[in-house]
Formats: structure tokens, C-alpha cells, sequence
């Protein structure tokens, strides 16, 4: 939902339609180069579920899926990013809990009512693992 | 504004090439192995602060003491036993800066437009010197008689009498239209 709405490009008029939380995603607007069948949102998200949620992933695979889940033009659905935090937490890795938190503030650039609905949705892992977000350890401030 | 008058030009540059070295975001910082020189070396896995990069291939300090130490193992447990303060030193010892850290806008741009000034002036200074002592003198056309006389002479012409130059001119009454 936010991939499609959210584009992070300076289409504004485009980008409105975010605004509306409870809209139904159009289809993804991925395209194969060979013109094959379009992922679409759900199969997107799901896949990256699927990689974060892998019992014993490492600390390398980790990384890669989150450098490459940011090089998108898209703010990852909460679901993958609780996938990801969780993997976080099986490799004992807090700090890049919170490093995640803060890159996806920063990929949602100018829309700021993104990143506050994505702690919110958060929320209840985010208290279970016992990750502090960066607001609440001061370090969104300089 | 006090680097500007301390370097000219040369230092400038040097300093910036320098700074931009450093800036570049490949990092070293606690290496457990003495670098002889202050060259990175590229083989091995860097840590870099990018925006688009959030987890770098190396953690920002390599090297724990003793308290670092300590402070993973306890990492290794629940995180709600950490404190805060256990919790961000967990994040500067993995990372160098926040994001905020690394979006901060720099001076930089201060430097850049004072160089462009420093060598317009010099510019300046010398076109100025060359219109003093390397150009000839003007042609004796140039002076205020001979254009009088010129454009007089351009007159009587009738050039351009249809849409130029004569065109402007009130035959009649003698004077510019």
C-alpha cells in the first residue's frame, strides 16, 4: 500500500493519495523488463517477510536484506520491518534495531505522518523486544 | 572566515581535498592491526555512514574493552534489562553517526563561494592591470571629435535611411527623432 501510494519522487500529485489509510493498494507498479507476470504488493511484502523471518538468518543476510529493502523507491510495510526487527533480536543486534527505525524515518522524506504510523503499528513489538526508538533515547535530535 | 585568511588558494584546495578524504565516509576507527600509513585498506569489510546504506559492513569500533565487552554480552539477553544509556552506547559502538548526524548541513558551501569571489577578484585585478600597462593605446578614431565628425558623415550617407540608422534621425529639425 504505502510502495504504490508513497512515491518518494517529486510527484506530489501522485503522493496525495496516500493520505487516504484505508485505500486498497493498485497493482504494483514493478515491472520485469522480459514483460513477465507483475508482482504484485502482497507477493512483495511477502517475500521480504519471508527472508527476515528465517530462523537463522546472519548477521551478513541481515545487512544485505536491509541495505537493498532502503535502495527501493518505496517505505517498507510494518510487517516486514517487525519481520526484520525480529531478526534483529535473534542476532542480538540492538543497534541495528534502531538503525532501521531511523532509515525508514528517513525514506519516508517529506511525508511526515508516515513514520509515526509505522511506531504505532510497531508499537507492540517494538515494547516487546524492548527496542527504544530513537526519539525516545534522544537521538533524532543533533 | 578566519580559514579563509589563513590559506590562499593552494591551501584552500589542499585542505579540502583532505577533508573531503576523511568526509568520504570510508572510516577506520580502533583497528586492533597499526596501519603504518594512513592508507584504508580497501580489502578488508568498511564501515561508511550512508543514507541509503543503514548497515555498513563493519561495525563502527571493531576493538571492545573490557565494559564493551560486557555491555554485548548483556546485549545477548533482554533488551528491556538495558538501560537507556547502555542502549545508545550498544548504538555508537556499532555505528558512528545518527542520521540526523549525517544529514546535518555543513559550512562547506561558505568556503566554496568565498574561493569563487577570492579569484573573481583576482580576476579582476588582473584584467585591470592589463587594461593599464599591456594594451596599446586607442586608435585615434575612437575620440570624441573624430565620432562627431563620423556619425556626420554617416548621416550625409543616408545609411540604413529606411529602418537604421539615418531612419532615427529628423533630417528636418536636426536632431534625433
Amino acid at each position: 500500500m504505502f510502495r504504490a501510494a508513497v512515491r518518494l519522487s517529486v510527484s506530489g500529485a501522485r503522493s496525495l493519495t496516500w493520505t487516504r489509510l484505508g485505500c486498497t493498494a493498485p497493482l504494483a507498479q514493478r515491472c520485469y523488463s522480459h514483460g513477465g507476470k507483475q508482482e504484485t504488493d502482497d507477493e512483495f511484502d511477502a517475500r521480504w517477510v519471508n527472508y527476515f523471518n528465517k530462523a537463522d538468518i546472519d548477521a551478513w543476510e541481515l545487512r544485505k536484506g536491509m541495505n537493498t529493502l532502503i535502495g527501493y523507491d518505496l517505505v517498507p510495510e510494518p510487517k516486514i520491518l517487525d519481520a526484520a526487527l525480529r531478526a534483529c533480536r535473534r542476532l542480538d543486534d540492538l543497534a541495528s534495531a534502531i538503525r532501521i527505525l531511523e532509515a525508514v524515518k528517513d525514506k519516508s522524506g517529506p511525508h511526515k505522518d508516515i513514520y509515526p504510523y509505522l511506531i504505532q503499528e510497531l508499537r507492540p513489538t517494538v515494547d516487546e523486544l524492548g527496542i527504544s526508538t530513537p526519539e525516545e533515547l534522544g537521538m533524532d535530535k543533533l | 572566515m578566519l580559514r579563509l585568511t589563513a590559506g590562499r588558494v593552494g591551501c584552500l584546495l589542499s585542505r579540502r581535498a583532505v577533508v573531503g578524504m576523511t568526509n568520504s565516509g570510508a572510516r577506520m576507527s580502533s583497528h586492533s592491526h597499526h596501519e603504518v600509513s594512513d592508507q584504508v585498506d580497501m580489502s578488508q569489510p568498511m564501515y561508511w555512514d550512508r543514507l541509503d546504506t543503514p548497515l555498513p559492513d563493519r561495525a563502527w569500533i571493531d576493538v571492545l574493552d573490557s565494559k564493551d565487552k560486557s555491555l554485548k554480552q548483556k546485549e545477548k539477553g533482554p533488551w528491556t534489562a538495558l538501560s537507556k544509556e547502555e542502549k545508545i552506547a550498544l548504538y555508537r559502538l556499532k555505528f558512528n553517526h545518527t542520521y540526523p548526524e549525517m544529514k546535518k548541513p555543513s559550512h562547506e558551501w561558505k568556503t566554496v563561494i568565498g574561493g569563487m569571489f577570492i579569484f573573481f577578484g583576482i580576476t579582476g585585478l588582473v584584467v585591470f592591470w592589463q587594461g593599464h600597462y599591456v594594451y596599446p593605446p586607442q586608435p585615434h578614431t575612437f575620440g570624441e571629435e573624430w565620432q562627431a565628425k563620423q556619425i556626420q558623415r554617416m548621416l550625409d550617407m543616408r545609411v540604413n535611411p529606411i529602418e537604421g540608422f539615418s531612419a532615427k534621425w529628423d533630417y528636418k529639425n536636426k536632431q534625433w527623432k
